[in-house]
């Protein structure tokens, strides 16, 4: 068994709403030294795989398939024994 | 001619575009259930608003898997008209069908409320019995409607003809203070390349009666029959 954690972001130049309103909320709250906030998304899987090639290959498909918008977002696969 | 309306667990203008279809238009229409698998003979398949599967992920993100959907895609490949509306517009970019993406709201609201939007082009079955630049009055209500694409996809659309509605005021002029949701060059509606997929944030079903304030969106009903009745006659 494989633990997967998949990370989707907003790719750079899309605007992300909820980052800006949560990084005025900052401004707002005097915490001056953010510069800027983006948001995102977290998946954590658990694959009924050995092999951890096999397992990022197989989320690659996933992502890009469900798990990300490929015109919007771009996202980060990190497999863990 | 016949109008299939696809209900999704989630959909809540499915109802409402029925009635419009089978009681003001006067014309036949069947639901059709998301585990379907045949279009019972639709020439129009309408994929209704709503939150289809909750809006789980992203808006249309599961819908697109649906067994209907594939057989509206396969509609679509061989040239039938399918018609999104708000959610249905949602599921069509996630399936493919249309291109670009949506993003939430710019000012992160929900959104109900009439708008003005701009009959861009009349090339095509949804507005073929409109006029150009033509003013309708139809609402919105959603909270991801900000179409978005990449610039360089932008000019394709226009340069293909694919930009249907834009958001105007009243008068018609297209300006940043009538774009209610942040979309890029205040899109409203675009069409496909082939002109036989269109997607739409606005609800013309909500706009087919008097007492709803306004019936331009029946006119779409009423271009989309036209031209199924052009093609009959020949």
């Amino acid at each position: 068994m494989l633990s997967a954690k998949v990370t989707v972001v907003f790719k750079d130049g899309v605007l992300d709403p909820q980052g800006k309103t949560i990084f005025n909320a900052l401004q707002d709250l005097g915490y001056n030294s953010v510069r800027s906030v983006s948001t995102g998304k977290v998946f954590n899987l658990r694959l009924d795989k050995s092999d951890k090639q096999e397992a990022e290959r197989e989320l690659n498909e996933i992502c890009q398939k469900l798990l990300a918008n490929p015109v919007i977002e771009d996202y980060r696969i990190e497999v863990e024994q | 001619m016949k109008f299939g309306v696809v209900t999704f667990p989630g959909s809540n203008c499915d109802y409402d575009t029925y009635a419009a279809a089978r009681y003001i238009l006067n014309e036949e229409v069947e639901f059709l259930w998301h585990l379907d698998t045949d279009l019972k003979g639709s020439d129009v398949v309408i994929l209704p608003g709503g939150f289809s599967y909750g809006d789980y992920l992203r808006t249309g993100a599961i819908a697109r898997f649906s067994p209907i959907v594939k057989e509206v895609i396969k509609f679509a490949r061989e040239g039938g008209t399918v018609w999104g509306i708000c959610n249905g517009f949602q599921i069509l970019l996630e399936a493919g069908l249309l291109p670009g993406a949506m993003l939430r709201n710019k000012g992160l609201r929900f959104i109900c409320k009439h708008v003005n939007i701009r009959v861009e082009s009349v090339g095509n079955r949804l507005t073929a019995g409109l006029d150009p630049g033509q003013v309708l009055h139809i609402p919105i209500a959603h909270s991801d409607g900000n179409y978005y694409d990449y610039p360089e996809r932008i000019e394709e659309l226009k340069r293909n003809d694919q930009v249907v509605f834009r958001y105007c005021d009243a008068g018609g002029n297209i300006i940043p203070e009538s774009n209610p949701n942040g979309s890029v060059d205040n899109i409203a509606g675009i069409c496909n390349r082939d002109k036989n997929v269109f997607g739409m944030m606005p609800h013309p079903e909500r706009a087919v009666e008097n007492v709803l304030n306004s019936t331009d969106g029946l006119k779409l009903f009423e271009s989309i029959r036209s031209y199924y009745s052009r093609r009959a006659a020949v």
